[in-house]
């Protein structure tokens, strides 16, 4: 019921704005609904902690704690983009850029969006997570084309394509673990075979020569959704392209709900294979991702696209962690997941904010903005502090956990090449940073935003909270990290 | 049907699919290119249609239909109006030729048949002694994707990547599951929607859909 009622409150929200005529009201719905999403997922997780599972639609959804904090870090970054998806469509609007029919769809497909993202978190099935995971790039095509250049127009093509090759070849992993399960004597027959849980189960008695074909295939296909090398380069072009709220949603929770599935798949692979094969890798794919980010972060131009190869890092970062594969690492990963989430939403929502107000996105053309714009500039500052790993936000805390976990399991050279890289990147950051934030003379005037700063506030707020404090969700993240670790 | 006819038109059927991809490296028509794409589905039909009625399979009979009418039929007929508004329809520029294409093809093949020895040595099997035919045809799908330049070849090179893929699910497992079946035709219909799309609103911005001359976006 529950399970349920989380899938369908984004979808109705969706309708809602399909329905009616596009008014700030029918913005607030959505903030509504997505609130609605993140306190369905706080109760979810509460309830997982204790009974374990909870379920829905006659066993094709399933919510373990994995599953429930997922719902809770796509609520989270939903919400955020939500209430700033008012802001930048009134002022499309008010600039005569796009119609409010433009609005509608544009609401009616960021909740079609979430929804597909939830779907994906909360199906038993591996065959229907690959399903929903392609349905979101069918569903945030047009709203990365949502600007109509001939930009937006060009990466929403390489955007689509890209990604759909990547998932068909996800999709041929997926039906050669099919195959190995239905070789199992005794697994379950018809359309439960690809069930998760009895998958995990079955895992020991898996063809290994099968499963490595297919993990390598999925490694291949989702690495593709998730933007890591080598399949990542539509990443930067839609990132940058999107409206601020939709690169919002991709950078902050569809590349980690990518991500999730290759969890869930590394744990039945784990099982036929041992932790060694996966492990090699998600450290060759996160390596590679890696030097991608550090060789290229340095000469971008372009506020967005800066933070689209800071999403490569992160996920390179996320990969390594989830192959060192103990509890600890694992629960470290997840944590980053929801603070690299909040902060990537911020900056995303932060840089299309300065886009509204200076007019442009090009980093040589807004010096000093600490300085003209206190409120914008310290949310960015800060957003990239915490974005650095620095304490006291929860990307300290998360990082430091995968570095101590890769060191436990002998991968002790792949951290220390991630940190080289990290210092590279670092660098480069602060090169940007300090010329953004505070350098030349910024004489030229421009409006200050006064309320739009308290969502993102927020964000920071919480990212810092969870990176002192392990109160509420440790025991959540630990619950989590079981489910995938044996 | 005897086991035996049922057999040869299975073991055609997965012919038909890898020589259309060989085909499509081959011909710079995009219309016959086109053409190419209707014959596979129709082939994975077929294929799809025997397996149902050797197994008394209701759920794959389905499958057959719904293969048949998107792939046989609406994904060609989507792709046709893209290139119908384009009267210069050749792919006239390939980064590879046509010659080292077939070579690469070649290539290809027996790198497909390397993989998947392994596979086949494990279970012995008519049907999946067939799994490198689909595998080639991803290969071969990918490299067009690679070397083609033009909107409707991207688009067929992504189809022969997801019909290799087919090939290869109905050859191993005779389908996966009917409602996983159902919904990844759904996604790959809407893909190739959201494509013609994108193709349609391109040329009408840009006057062609040459892929080569959008580079905005580079670092």
């Amino acid at each position: 019921m529950l399970v349920t009622a989380v899938l369908v409150v984004p979808l109705a929200a969706g309708a809602l704005a399909a329905a009616l005529p596009w008014r700030r009201a029918v913005g607030w719905a959505m903030v509504l609904a997505n609130a609605a999403v993140l306190g369905l997922g706080i109760t979810l997780a509460v309830e997982t902690d204790r009974h374990h599972v909870a379920g829905g639609l006659d066993g094709a959804l399933r919510a373990d704690a994995l599953s429930a904090f997922m719902v809770v870090v796509i609520g989270a970054i939903s919400l955020l983009a939500s209430i700033q998806s008012i802001r930048y469509l009134e002022a499309e609007i008010a600039r005569g850029e796009h119609r409010a029919r433009h609005a509608s769809l544009y609401s009616l497909l960021v909740q079609v969006f979430v929804a597909c993202m939830l779907a994906a978190v909360l199906s038993a099935n591996l065959g229907a997570l690959w399903v929903a995971v392609e349905a979101t790039t069918i569903a945030t095509t047009f709203l990365v084309g949502h600007r109509r250049s001939d930009k937006a127009l060009e990466a929403s093509w390489k955007y689509v394509l890209i990604c759909s090759v990547g998932i068909a070849l996800a999709f041929l992993g997926t039906v050669l673990v099919y195959f190995a399960a239905l070789h199992v004597p005794g697994h379950p027959t018809g359309a439960s075979v690809l069930d998760w849980t009895s998958l995990v189960h079955a895992s020991h008695h898996l063809d290994p020569a099968v499963v490595r074909l297919a993990m390598a295939l999925l490694v291949l296909g989702y690495g593709t959704k998730v933007g890591l090398a080598p399949m990542h380069s539509w990443l930067p072009d839609a990132h940058s392209q999107a409206p601020a709220p939709v690169s919002a949603l991709m950078s902050g929770v569809l590349l980690t709900v990518a991500f999730y599935a290759l969890l869930r798949f590394k744990a039945v692979a784990d099982g036929a294979l041992g932790p060694g094969y996966t492990r090699t890798l998600l450290v060759i794919v996160g390596l590679a991702s890696l030097l991608v980010a550090a060789s290229l972060l340095l000469t971008q131009r372009e506020l967005k696209r800066m933070l689209a190869y800071h999403s490569i890092e992160h996920m390179g970062l996320i990969a390594l962690g989830a192959a060192a594969g103990t509890t600890l690492a694992v629960a470290a990963v997840l944590l980053h997941i929801l603070g690299h989430g909040l902060a990537k939403a911020v900056l995303f929502l932060a840089s299309g904010e300065i886009l509204l107000v200076e007019g442009t996105s090009e980093m040589d053309e807004i010096p000093a903005l600490l300085v003209r714009q206190p409120l914008l500039g310290g949310i960015f500052g800060f957003g990239l502090v915490a974005l650095l790993g620095l304490p006291p936000f929860s990307l300290f805390v998360s990082e430091l956990n995968m570095l101590r976990g890769e060191l436990a399991v002998g991968l002790g050279w792949a951290a220390g090449l991630s940190l080289v890289a990290m210092a590279v990147i670092f660098a480069a950051v602060m090169a940007h940073g300090r010329h953004l934030l505070l350098g030349g003379s910024g004489a030229r005037p421009s409006v200050a935003p006064r309320l739009v700063g308290v969502p993102l506030v927020g964000g920071l707020l919480a990212c810092a909270f969870f990176g002192l404090s392990a109160w509420p969700l440790q025991p959540l993240l630990d619950a989590a990290a079981r489910v995938v670790v044996r | 049907m005897t086991a035996g006819a049922a057999l040869d038109v299975v073991e055609l059927a997965a012919g038909v699919v890898l020589a259309g991809a060989v085909l499509a490296l081959w011909r710079k028509d995009l219309r016959a290119l086109i053409s190419v794409l209707a014959l596979q589905g129709a082939a994975l039909a077929s294929l799809a249609a025997v397996l149902a009625v050797g197994d008394g399979d209701v759920g794959l009979g389905v499958v057959a239909g719904v293969v048949l009418v998107t792939k046989g039929l609406v994904i060609p007929g989507l792709l046709t109006r893209v290139v119908r508004a384009d009267p210069g329809s050749r792919e006239t520029a390939p980064l590879v030729n046509v010659p080292a294409s077939l070579v690469a093809a070649a290539v290809l093949v027996v790198l497909s048949y390397l993989v998947a020895g392994r596979l086949t040595a494990l279970f012995p099997d008519p049907l999946t002694r067939l799994v490198p035919l689909g595998l080639a045809t991803v290969l071969v799908g990918v490299f067009v994707l690679v070397t083609r330049r033009k909107a409707v070849s991207q688009i067929v090179g992504l189809l022969l990547v997801d019909n290799g893929v087919a090939l290869v699910a109905f050859l191993l497992t005779a389908g996966v599951p009917l409602l996983v079946e159902l919904g990844t035709s759904l996604d790959v219909l809407l893909v190739v929607v959201v494509l013609q799309v994108l193709a349609t609103t391109m040329r009408a911005r840009f006057g062609h859909v040459d892929l080569d001359q959008l580079r905005e976006l580079h670092d």
